[in-house]
Parts: structure tokens; sequence; C-alpha cells
């Protein structure tokens, strides 16, 4: 027990030490996984399933974003009003690849069934045949290595809070992700768009009977989150880079992130996801680097364990 | 006008046929890289290809006649399909009696099993009498182990390959192949392994299943698949005890040793392919059994409607954390045979792509169907065996998965039950289906399952 103390007590201090350092980056990667959380607890709301194939949107986002900067970054890392006009260019393909992705995955993958009305198992499995495809695909068309994203900007410190640097590639995470979630929030709760998507959330017949149009509306909701996880993809391999089979834990995160929040709580996602991208991140000196993994995991086990309705609750079809 | 062209369902059934036979032929077509990415689309759709050695020509003139011909059988089929459907069960119908008698099935299954012992005789060839192993008899074992899982008790499992890396790794630390000194400190045969495997395994799977079972099925699925990611991930890194990512190499053949009687396994492969012939045996008569018993229709009950069934006084914790461990049983033993078949395993084998493989064969067959799993795992496992062993040109090995991913959704949307479905799952799925027509929120979905 005495070296157990000792353990925690040493490690207390790395950890007060490192604070500040881990915290930034788990902010960063915490945004990330709220805007594939985002994605995750929309499809939830209006269908009440788990979309397995969303791990291949955050794809498809990373490998748009990488073929626009492949071609619009040269010998040298830009700077200035360059980088900003390729990180923006990159961000509109990598939303839109997104959005295609979660279409293409709606039409084929979801609708047929929809129409048959399949039980759920149904679902579950079609969707995973729809992520094993998009991913083995890319696999197979862009190669199994992992490939580095060429770098649009220069990576430095912009400022530092107690000490702790804050990277451009954080800051460009926080303005993207924040401008992202607003629009979201503002596009749900206040269109007559987002009053469609909640009210079919809220109960698909009588809002088919109030003249919504089902369909439609589950489709912009793929489309949306679509745009969200395709982006996030494009933000994560600019540090990463891009590989097949990328989505895969990112998105394995991110789905804690939403349950953690409140699966069908947007608000909860985002809480959820940063929530989490800080625990993992000063996980990092109680466990090896290789067992990361396992933390979320175990969080994710937990949370259904003992409040599967998450910190803000389930909140199907109400904003906030 | 190409609206009102479009409009009209021939139209709009050639544009799918279309789309399809355009993913075919990517799909089958060179693989791209991450240097050339364009070449994989540009190689399927704009250059020449030779087809069966025979003739050379451009992809996708021939691709096109393809969708073409494909399209007339769809016109064909959507005029006279029921018809011809109509007259097909009734011609069938003589024989599908037969097939429900006793005796019959139990000759059928007779002559199988004969089929099964001398099968290795039959082929003859040292590719293919390994591959009755390795690609056919472990993966029908580990396929009716799932079944119960997925088939019998509803349940979405995607960490089975946990179970099996369980029943592999306990080989290995019974016969002193890994870094942990084996039980009562010296090396047992890997015969020993099996009891140690399975009381594992079956352990693993209550201590997973009593905490999770209670969740919805889509929690489940994401629950299981965390749990198989996590015993890749200490099975990588634990070096002192797994023997980290290089794994082992040493693991000893078997020997059976009673009394008188002593046989060495070593290293042909047909000797394997009776142990796990026997194993699949085995297993079979047992799931079978199971299924037909009190067991079996308390995993029905809960499997169609879970409140009803806990209304019964049926527990379906009880009875889903049972399928669970009874599923992992046979999972433990095509981990101990894989292992002291081959001697090595490393981590690296056991990830997510291997359960979800285990998924397909269960679901091409029929899921809750017995005789369709053993079908369908022989028929994918078959290919698969065959496309290793002579790839066509342009395809790589994890190209299969493509096929399985685009396999799932196409079973999904044309025959959810299975190509040889248990008649009561064929049942349950059209009652469901019939009985949520015309409620447009269970459109959406209907109740969890």
């Amino acid at each position: 027990m005495g070296s157990f103390g000792h353990y925690l007590a040493t490690h207390f201090d790395t950890l007060k030490a490192e604070f500040w350092f881990l915290f930034v980056g788990g902010v960063a990667n915490g945004l990330l996984y709220a805007m594939v959380a985002v994605g995750y607890t929309l499809v939830y709301g209006v269908l009440r399933l788990i979309n397995f194939a969303h791990s291949e949107i955050f794809m498809s986002g990373g490998f748009a974003g990488y073929f626009v900067l492949r071609a619009m970054v040269g010998a040298t890392v830009p700077a200035g009003m360059t980088s900003v006009l390729i990180i923006v260019l990159g961000i509109a393909a990598a939303g839109t690849a997104g959005a295609a992705a979660a279409t293409l995955v709606e039409r084929v993958a979801y609708r047929p069934l929809r129409r048959r009305r399949a039980p759920q198992l149904a679902y579950l499995i079609s969707a995973i045949g729809a992520s094993y495809f998009l991913f083995n695909l890319a696999g197979k068309e862009f190669g199994h290595l992992s490939v580095s994203d060429p770098q649009p900007y220069i990576n430095h410190t912009v400022f530092t809070i107690f000490g702790a640097p804050v990277l451009m590639y954080d800051l460009i995470i926080l303005v993207v992700s924040v401008v992202m979630f607003i629009a979201l929030d503002w596009l749900v709760g206040r269109t007559r768009l987002g009053r469609g998507i909640r009210s079919v959330a809220q109960d698909a017949e009588t809002a088919s009977l109030m003249g919504v149009n089902i369909d439609r509306t589950i489709a912009i909701t793929f489309i949306v989150g679509g745009a969200l996880g395709g982006v996030a993809g494009f933000l994560y391999g600019l540090n990463i880079g891009v590989v097949y089979n990328m989505g895969f834990v990112p998105a394995l995160k991110a789905f804690t992130a939403a349950v953690l929040g409140g699966i069908g709580n947007l608000r909860g996602a985002v809480v959820g996801g940063l929530l989490l991208g800080i625990v993992e991140n000063l996980c990092v000196v109680f466990v090896q680097a290789a067992y990361i993994d396992v933390v979320a995991f175990g969080i994710l086990v937990l949370v259904l364990l003992v409040r599967p309705t998450g910190i803000l609750g389930e909140r199907l079809g109400r904003t906030a | 006008m190409i609206r009102d062209l479009l409009q009209r369902a021939p139209m709009r059934r050639l544009l799918v046929v279309l789309g399809v036979v355009a993913v075919i032929e990517l799909i089958t077509g060179p693989p791209g890289s991450n240097q050339y990415p364009t070449s994989g689309f540009t190689g399927s759709y704009a250059e020449a290809a030779s087809f069966f050695g025979i003739f050379r020509t451009q992809r996708w003139l021939v691709f096109l006649a393809l969708a073409l011909v494909a399209w007339g059988v769809v016109e064909l089929w959507t005029r006279f399909g029921t018809a011809i459907r109509s007259r097909g069960s009734h011609a069938l119908a003589g024989p599908r009696q037969m097939t429900e008698k006793r005796p019959v099935r139990v000759g059928f299954a007779l002559v199988l099993f004969v089929l099964g012992i001398l099968l290795p005789h039959i082929v003859n060839n040292a590719f293919w009498q390994s591959a009755l192993v390795t690609y056919v008899a472990i993966y029908v074992l580990l396929a009716i182990g799932l079944n119960v899982v997925v088939g019998f008790a509803g349940l979405l499992d995607l960490g089975y390959v946990a179970f099996y890396a369980i029943g592999a790794y306990t080989t290995a630390w019974v016969t002193g192949a890994l870094p942990t000194p084996p039980p009562f400190g010296h090396p047992l045969d890997a015969f020993w392994a099996i009891p140690f495997a399975v009381v594992f395994v079956v352990i693993a799977g209550v201590l997973l299943g009593a905490p999770t079972l209670r969740l919805r099925g889509d929690y489940l699925a994401i629950v299981t698949l965390g749990f198989g990611e996590i015993i890749t991930i200490f099975a990588n890194n634990l070096y002192g005890i797994t023997g980290g990512s290089t794994g082992t190499k040493q693991i000893p053949h078997p020997v059976f040793h009673v009394g008188p009687i002593k046989y060495t396994w070593g290293l042909a492969p047909v000797p394997y392919y009776y142990l796990a012939l026997g194993s699949v045996v085995l297993f079979l008569v047992i799931f079978s059994l199971l299924q037909r018993s009190r067991v079996g229709r308390a995993w029905t009950a809960i499997r169609e409607d879970e409140v009803a069934a806990e209304s019964l006084g049926i527990n379906p914790l009880k009875f889903k954390v049972m399928a669970f461990a009874v599923g992992a049983a046979s999972a433990g033993f095509a981990g101990v045979i894989t292992a002291s078949a081959d001697n090595f395993l490393f981590p690296s084998s056991f990830t997510l792509v291997f359960s979800i493989n285990i998924l397909v064969l269960v679901i091409l067959g029929g899921m809750g169907s017995i005789s369709g799993v053993v079908v369908g795992a022989i028929i994918i496992q078959v290919i698969q065996a065959y496309l290793n062993h002579t790839p066509p040109s342009g395809y790589q090995q994890p190209d299969l998965y493509i096929y399985v991913g685009a396999l799932l959704i196409t079973m999904m949307i044309f025959r959810p039950a299975g190509l040889i479905p248990s008649r009561q799952r064929r049942r349950e799925i059209t009652l469901y289906e019939k009985s949520h027509e015309g409620h447009p929120d269970e459109v959406l979905l209907g109740d969890d399952v």
C-alpha cells in the first residue's frame, strides 16, 4: 500500500506540473470528439439507432481534406491569408465529403430497411456492412499505409496559458468547432428545419401527420451530422495523418462522449466530448499511452452501467 | 422531358442497376495507392483489361453490357417474378415437407458427416487439405458459436474474437509457451488447455455479460466491440504476460496419451482436420439439443419480445448471460485448435475485423439456423481460401472485406433471414414487418430488440 501511495504521490506531482499542458491538448481533442458526437446524437434523435458507419464519414472528411492540401500546398509551408484560404477550402471539401458519405449511407444502408420496417438488428448489421465496405474501399483505392497531410500553416505557439503553449492547431480547432456548434444550435433550435428535426425525434407519426416530410428530415439530419463529422476528420488528419481505418477509434470515443453527455442531447454531446478529451489526456500521467483507449472504453462501460442517460440526460427532440 | 423519363419505374431501376454495376466495377478493379490515389479509379473505369484470359477490352464496355443484361433480368423479374416464385414454392412444397421429417434430417446429417470424414482424401491437395482446417473447420466452429449469441438469443456481439483469443492464449499458457509460468509449474499437453480454455471463456463471458447484457441492443454491440479492442490492447502490451506484439512461436503440437494409446499431432493438417471436425460435431449436437430445450425456447422468447418473456417468469439476464457463455465455449475450443495447429499466435490476428468476418458467416447462412450457418460458413470460407490461393489480377487480400460489407447490406435489404433461414426466424421477421405496417413512427424503427 505504501508503494501505491508513493505511486499516486509522484504521479500527482507530475499531474500538477503538466496540468495545463495536458488540459490544452485535452480540450482540442475533446472538441474534435464533440463534433463527431453531435453526428451520433443527431442520427440517434431521429432514427433511435447508433450510426455505425459514422466512423467512415469521419474518414471521408480526412481524405477529402488531404487531397485539397495535396493540391494546394507546395514545397514551402504557406503563411498568412494563403493558410486561411487553404484551411477554409479544406473544411469545405471535408464537410461536403462527409455529408455526401452520410447521404450515401442513409440511402443505401438505412432507407431500404426503413421502407420494409425491419427490426433493429437488421439496421445495425447493415450499418456495420456500410462501414466495412467504405473503409476497406478507401484502403483499396488510397493504400493501406498512413500518410501525413501537407501542412497548410506554421504550427507555432500563439500564446500560453499558465505556461502551457496553445498552438495554431489548437486555436483552429477551437474557432472552427465553436462556430459550427453555434450554427448547429441555431439551426436545430431556431429554424423551421430544426423544428422538423425535433418533431421527428419526438414523435415521427404525429410529425408526419402535421406535414413534416420524414424522409427529407432524416436525409437532412444525416447531411448536417455528416458535415460536422467530415470537418472533424479533416482537422484530426491535419495533425495525425490520414489512413483508411483512421475513423474507428475516434468514432468509438465520440460515441462514448455522446453517451456521456446524454444521447440525443446536442449540448450534452459537446459537454461529453470536452470532458472525455480532458479526462483522457490527464490520464496519460497515470497509465501508459498504450492503455489510453482502455480508459475511454472503461468510461463508456461505467457510464452505461451507472448513468445510462448521461450527464445532461437523454433529450430526444428538445433543444438544449 | 428528362424528369418525366426518370419518373418511370423501369428507368429508375436502370439507374440503380447502373450504379450497382459501377460500384462492382470499382471494387473488382485494380488497387490505387497513396502516391497515385486516382489510379484505382482510372484503372477501373478507363483502362482495358483481360477477362478470364479470353479477350481483352475496355472494362467499362464489359460492365455496361453486364448492367444491361442485369437490367433485363430485373425487368423480367418484376414482371414475372411473383408467378415464378409461387410456382417454385409450389413445386418445392413436397421436398420441403420431406426435409421436415426427423429421419430424413438425421439421415441427411449422417451423409454429410461421412462426407466430412472422407473430404480430406477427396481433395488430396496440400493447400486445400490445410485450408480445410485453417479456413473452413475452425470458422464453422466459430460461426456456430456466434450463432448461439446472435441467432438464438438475438444479441449483437462484436467482440466475439476476444473469446477466441482467450482460448488461443490459454493454450499457449498451459503448454508453457508464454512468459507467464504454466499452471502447476510445468508445461502440460495442449489437450489440457481445453478445460482451462472453456472455464476461462465462460468466466469471461459471464464477467462481460452480467453488467452489459442489461443494455439495449445497439449499446451492447458497441460495448462488446470495445471489449474486443481492450483484449487486443492488453495482449499487445502486457509483454511480461502475453509476450506482447510478437506473441509466441513455440506452442507444441498436442499429444493424446491415455493408457496404451498414444498419438502425436504433427505438421500434417489432416489430423487437425479430424480434431476440428470432432469438435464441430460435438458442438453441433450440443447446440441443437440446447435449441430444442427449455433454454432454447427461453432464448427465442427473449429475442422475440423481452418484456413478454419476462412477464412469463423468464429471467432475461440469466438466459442472455448463458447464451454469451455457451457461445463463447466453442470460440475457446476453436482458439485451442488454432493455436496448437499453427504453433504460433500474434495479437494482431485478434482484431475487430475477425469478429465481423464471423458475423458475416452467421448472417449469410441465416441467423438462428444451424444448418444455414454451417453452409454459409463453408461457402464464404471456401471462396476466401480460393481467392487467397489463386488471386485474380488486381485482388488484394483486404478486398474481401469490401465484398463482405456489401454482402451484409445486400442480405439485410433482400434476405435478412439468410440463405437457409430457420423457419421460426423467417416467420418472426415477416410478422414483425407486417405488424408494423402503417405506423410511420415504427417505420423509423421498431421497439428495441
